[in-house]
């Protein structure tokens, strides 16, 4: 007897999930949101909390996941695992998935804040020259940052994430795109070589030295001080700066500028809510939460304006253009490939 | 008859769930993007040739820590009183009951440059410039192996012990076995069992896991590899298929290994 009710109290554990589960999808309609970790204002440090006030706008529940890199997204969503209704890609996915398909056009009706707040030099870019699929969120680009009381040396350029010493201190891009352009640029090459030979120089490189490669443990590594020298986007840099006094930004001549946009997968069932949402981050209020919490630049003419003067003039943050710059082109398909059979050796060579 | 047909359900469980996904990476790995017959998957097997050796070194490290740690815990614990060793039962599974990337992310906190370790040995004055580094090392990918492997060979050798009655061993100690003896002829020979199987609950895992190398060592491992291969940019399920279709085969053709030398301790007991 008391087994048996033992089994039918695990069997009522068991089944908790599924009654909760169930009765939330009766209740509203859901929207499945994909982004960075990191990358929207979350109600810390007394900012908006972004999500929960869509929610309760527009009476919705938001389902919001995350993923690491561009090329997670792009393999959740080509083996039919993820069920997203917006997705933030970089420039160069979003290139590859308006190529391959995969992404919905929008219907800029539901999107009137798009015409309004976002500066013209941010429309019809490069990755969606006729911006019929996406709507830019951020953009922001790529630097190094240091601990000038631990890193002593002098620093010019990218040479110095290959210094000496420093031994596993110094991080690097996990996501073999942007790890990739950091060393074809110390190098000398295009971003977007589409040259192998160039490519496998730099695999090389990167081979040539231990690094520390990670994503998001930056937020803890660089402002804890267990890592003091790193490449990262410049928008992540300014928000660590202001956790720890002794970080100090640094832009090398060659570099990348990316755009990260707001799109709606093909596959979407709440398409409409999908728009929504996307002209609910681009109201100024929700906007200038997100920007002053991440510290990235923005292309919202609005937002900008109410920015507070110090990161309106920071030049880190809202840097003219300059020739040397590079934006992130999608690469031939033999060099994709060849960049992601060189990503396997060189991760598997970090010892 | 009647237990026979109770058999049926757990059947159509195997085949739905062992057989047929089985079935599917063979047809991945034997084919290409265009499903088409490519014996070609082989070369990226043959790029990986080394990735394959560094798993099954450090899996097989793993398991002789694992295996020189647990068994004379297992011992010690068999020879307890039965409430206290159901009470070290409960602490080996306890750490199991939390989340494995929570444990992983534990040992990264304990071994960072600026961990838990490094600050105790700053505390015994130790200068920053000389401190080790303990994170991105094949040790500590040991490390994160044994920690979280270690209940599956404390477990089953000391489920053998536990069926080892003490009368055996004061008989062999009565009939003039001194204590080394009672180790070599008694409690090895009747353990072997449970060493094997754990063992191979140990060593199998361990040459398969993913997470613990990228995130205690920095590198991969194979298992990371074909993880990469289905979710990375790559997005080649084929290669990842191929990749994991060798791995079973390595790791079947070790324990086909072990279970030889398993049946020759047999016959030694015989």
């Amino acid at each position: 007897m008391k087994r048996f009710i033992a089994l039918t109290l695990a069997a009522l554990f068991c089944a908790i999930p599924l009654i909760s589960l169930s009765a939330c999808s009766q209740q509203t309609e859901t929207l499945t949101v994909c982004n960075w970790g990191e990358y929207i204002s979350d109600g810390t440090d007394g900012y908006m909390d972004v999500i929960a006030e869509f929610e309760e706008r527009f009476h919705v529940k938001v389902d919001y996941v995350l993923a690491e890199t561009n090329e997670t997204l792009y393999s959740m969503m080509k083996s039919g695992g993820g069920d997203y209704d917006v997705i933030i890609p970089s420039d160069y996915m979003i290139a590859r998935m308006i190529k391959e398909g995969m992404l919905a056009k929008l219907d800029y009706n539901n999107i009137p804040n798009f015409e309004a707040n976002i500066m013209p030099q941010f429309k019809n870019l490069y990755y969606d020259a006729k911006n019929e699929y996406s709507v830019p969120y951020f953009w922001g680009t790529v630097g190094l940052l240091y601990n000038e009381e631990l890193y002593t040396e002098e620093v010019t350029g990218w040479d110095n994430l290959w210094c000496d010493g420093y031994k596993n201190q110094v991080l690097m891009f996990d996501n073999p795109r942007d790890a990739f352009a950091v060393a074809l640029q110390k190098l000398g090459y295009s971003i977007n070589s589409e040259n192998e030979a160039e490519w496998r120089e730099a695999a090389d490189l990167l081979k040539s030295k231990k690094f520390d490669y990670c994503m998001d443990e930056f937020f803890d590594k660089m402002p804890g001080e267990s890592a003091v020298l790193c490449a990262y986007y410049a928008g992540d840099c300014y928000s660590v700066m202001q956790e720890n006094e002794s970080l100090r930004f640094f832009r090398p001549e060659h570099t990348n500028v990316f755009n990260d946009a707001m799109c709606v997968p093909a596959t979407s069932a709440h398409k409409e809510l999908a728009e929504k949402f996307i002209n609910f981050m681009l109201e100024k209020d929700v906007g200038l939460a997100n920007t002053e919490y991440l510290g990235y630049s923005t292309p919202n003419k609005l937002v900008f304006d109410a920015l507070p003067e110090e990161m309106k003039e920071n030049d880190d943050l809202y840097p003219e253009m300059q020739d040397t710059w590079e934006y992130m082109h999608l690469l031939p398909e033999n060099i994709e490939n060849l960049m992601n059979e060189l990503w396997l050796e060189i991760k598997a060579e970090n010892k | 008859m009647r237990s026979k047909r109770l058999l049926y359900p757990y059947l159509v469980w195997m085949a739905l769930f062992v057989i047929v996904p089985l079935a599917i990476i063979v047809f991945y790995a034997l084919t290409d993007k265009a499903g088409a017959f490519a014996p070609g998957n082989l070369g990226y097997v043959k790029n990986s040739a080394s990735i394959y050796l560094d798993s099954l070194k450090i899996a097989l490290l793993s398991t002789v820590f694992c295996l020189l740690i647990a068994y004379p815990f297992a011992f010690l614990m068999s020879r307890m009183k039965v409430s206290r060793q159901r009470m070290m039962n409960m602490l080996v599974m306890v750490p199991m009951w939390m989340n494995f990337i929570l444990r992983i992310a534990a040992w990264i906190l304990i071994l960072d440059n600026n961990g838990i370790l490094n600050r105790i040995l700053l505390a015994f004055g130790m200068s920053r410039d000389a401190l080790p580094t303990f994170l991105n090392t094949e040790g500590a990918v040991v490390v994160g192996m044994v920690y979280n492997f270690l209940p599956f060979m404390i477990l089953p050798i000391y489920s053998v012990m536990a069926k080892i009655p003490n009368s055996l061993i004061e008989a062999s100690r009565d009939l003039g076995c001194n204590g080394f003896q009672v180790f070599r002829r008694v409690i090895l020979p009747l353990s072997v069992p449970g060493i094997i199987t754990g063992i191979t609950m140990v060593f199998v895992p361990a040459a398969s896991t993913v997470v613990i190398a990228p995130r205690l060592g920095g590198y991969n491992l194979i298992g990371d590899q074909i993880d990469q291969y289905f979710k990375g940019s790559a997005n080649n399920m084929n290669a990842g298929s191929m990749l994991s279709l060798v791995l079973m085969i390595v790791i079947l053709i070790s324990i086909a290994i072990m279970n030889r030398f398993d049946r020759g301790e047999d016959t030694v007991i015989m």
